[in-house]
């Protein structure tokens, strides 16, 4: 974590986790004069503009050009400095696309990428701005880093913790208005160390984004009416992707579940099933997110409630997988 | 101030060794975007011999000019150039193209030293160039940064969109080049896809156009000179050029865009050189 940097997380309680991040990265502005600002026309709905504001000579809006303001962003890298871009994660990852592969991750640019309005945080705006691929198709690209902070405090964390990590960052958050899951930013971040909210021995929960404190209150509901021990893992980065916490599951537990708000194919539960499938160990596993579809119109808790990763979806999604047999090795000979 | 004859002179003796490395390095390669290495070689050869501020034994100096060859198929050229300029051997270009080269048809800033960027994708250089020159403005850096565009590259939309953030943003420290040999993979630039009235739509994008020969050193060299001096906008070069030029054969002949070279043909286009030089 930076230092000098005083974060007081009274106020980061009471504000939304896009505001956290437009006042971290003004606190980052003062320490690191190298960083400047990008946002193509979406500067107030991203909140990189209380960036804009603090120092408008060190922010450039590209206007609504996602191709040239990501080249740019490269090109100001080249010359030196720490481009910091928001804008939606849609434009970003599939826009814009080529630009953050080969001009950003190809040529292993200092750009950390702030993509606001993941997966189906958007959702009264329909499929064309809701973006449920973007964790795949960032995972895919090589040099780049993948987060996705549980809440506002942990965005403000990742934000600082990207500064002084090398290379390109991809940080996806949600529209900005998700409740928080942390009470203060103390609990240790660390990009590629994931973190066990919840201790657990029947089943493991491995989350990010909003899903991590959805999963928490299930974990709660789930002890006190049917006695499971459920545990609740905040991956925060998706790649690198902490295995030996999967591992660590695998062996444990035996059950797990990823939840995300992205589509079943390439993100989170893609990535964790790697490690399993990897591993040799039998495990009884499932991935929810998006079943590989355009989401439904809604407001997002609707949504989240609809596709089962709220607690009660996942309340449900466990004690269907607590009932899930995974076979011994000795079992194998009568096939699948 | 203008070139001096002798200055002329060394210039275009630098072009036909670089034309001559193309070449080779094509033959030694097992093909090249020949035509498109060859209508840029003036262009390049004036700015590393006479204009680019640049320390080939240190490639990275914080203070030098930078150069973005966003059509980067032309990087057969560019590579011998940088090698001759002795930023690496030349030998090492022998294995162009081949099994961990350093050197693949589109550079890579990694492994080639004196590159500023990484490009092959067209339509990437000039928002590229438009964050550096904004990074050294913002900087207070003194250097410049000059970015080559092929014609047919200018079909695509980020061209635009960095056209329209150099103009806004006032970009007087970047020089745009477009290498406009009026060719493109499928033929025309007219035929696929009309670029005219296209120095009009740099200037209605807010830029100061010059419009040149651009084999003529004389021509190049003013219009570069009064881009340097320029305060007002940002400025581009409209080179006009011939696809595969010095080759008699290849001259204007689109399927000379890519190609490979046997020995028989390198002979000739050899032959071809020597000619053409002792115009």
């Amino acid at each position: 974590m930076a230092e000098g940097l005083t974060w007081n997380v009274y106020d980061a309680n009471t504000m939304t986790q896009a505001d956290i991040y437009g006042d971290v990265l003004c606190l980052l502005g003062e320490k690191y004069d190298r960083i400047v600002g990008l946002s193509a026309d979406l500067a107030k709905s991203t909140k990189i503009g209380k960036f804009a504001e603090k120092y408008p000579h060190r922010f450039f809006n590209a206007g609504i050009a996602e191709q040239n303001m990501f080249g740019m962003a490269a090109g100001l890298a080249l010359s030196g400095l720490v481009p910091v871009v928001s804008t939606m994660a849609v434009f970003t990852t599939m826009r814009a696309a080529e630009q953050v592969r080969t001009d950003i991750c190809y040529q292993n640019l200092d750009v950390k990428i702030i993509a606001t309005h993941g997966g189906i945080s958007f959702g009264q705006a329909g499929t064309t701005h809701q973006c449920t691929e973007d964790i795949a198709i960032m995972r895919s690209m090589a040099n780049m880093t993948v987060v996705v902070p549980a809440d506002g405090i942990e965005c403000g964390n990742a934000v600082i913790a990207c500064i002084e990590h090398p290379g390109p960052v991809y940080i996806r958050i949600g529209r900005g208005f998700e409740p928080t899951c942390y009470e203060n930013d103390t609990y240790g971040f660390e990009i590629g160390k994931s973190v066990e909210i919840v201790p657990g021995s029947d089943i493991t929960l491995i989350c990010c984004g909003i899903t991590v404190l959805q999963a928490r209150e299930a974990a709660q509901i789930l002890k006190k009416t049917d006695g499971l021990s459920v545990r609740v893992i905040n991956m925060h980065t998706i790649k690198p992707l902490d295995a030996e916490a999967v591992r660590k599951a695998i062996a444990e537990t035996r059950r797990i579940i990823t939840f995300e708000d992205h589509n079943i194919y390439g993100g989170l539960g893609s990535a964790v099933a790697e490690v399993i499938a990897e591993s040799g160990k039998a495990c009884a596993f499932t991935r929810v997110g998006i079943p590989d579809c355009y989401s439904l119109v809604g407001y997002p808790e609707d949504l989240y409630h609809h596709y089962k990763f709220d607690a009660d979806g996942i309340v449900g999604k466990v004690r269907e997988v607590m009932g899930k047999d995974f076979e011994e090795d000795e079992n194998w000979e009568d096939g699948f | 101030m203008p070139l001096s004859e002798q200055e002329i002179a060394g210039l275009r003796q630098h072009a036909r060794q670089l034309r001559q490395d193309i070449l080779d390095v094509t033959f030694w390669a097992g093909g090249a975007h020949i035509g498109g290495a060859l209508s840029i070689v003036e262009i390049l050869v004036l700015l590393y011999y006479k204009y680019l501020s640049i320390d080939p034994k240190n490639p990275e100096k914080e203070d030098r000019d930078r150069f973005i060859l966003s059509k980067g198929h032309a990087g057969v050229g560019f590579a011998a150039l940088l090698a001759r300029k002795g930023y690496f051997d030349f030998e090492l270009l022998k294995d162009f193209n081949k099994f961990n080269s350093p050197f693949g048809m589109h550079l890579d800033k990694h492994k080639v030293p004196g590159l500023d960027a990484s490009t092959g994708s067209l339509g990437h250089g000039l928002p590229m160039a438009v964050g550096l020159a904004l990074g050294a403005r913002l900087q207070k850096r003194q250097w410049l940064t000059y970015c080559l565009l092929g014609d047919g590259e200018c079909n695509e939309g980020s061209i635009w969109e960095a056209a329209m953030a150099a103009a806004h943003y006032k970009l007087t420290n970047l020089i745009t080049f477009v290498d406009r040999n009026r060719f493109s993979v499928d033929g025309n630039t007219e035929d696929v896809m009309a670029l005219e009235p296209f120095a009009d739509k740099w200037r209605s994008f807010g830029f100061i156009v010059h419009e040149v020969d651009g084999h003529s050193y004389t021509e190049l060299s003013r219009a570069i000179e009064a881009a340097m001096k320029e305060k007002a906008a940002p400025v581009l070069i409209m080179a006009h050029t011939v696809k595969g030029k010095g080759v008699d054969f290849m001259e204007g002949d689109v399927r000379w865009h890519y190609g490979g070279l046997d020995s028989d043909t390198l002979a000739k286009t050899k032959q071809s050189l020597a000619s053409t030089a002792k115009d």
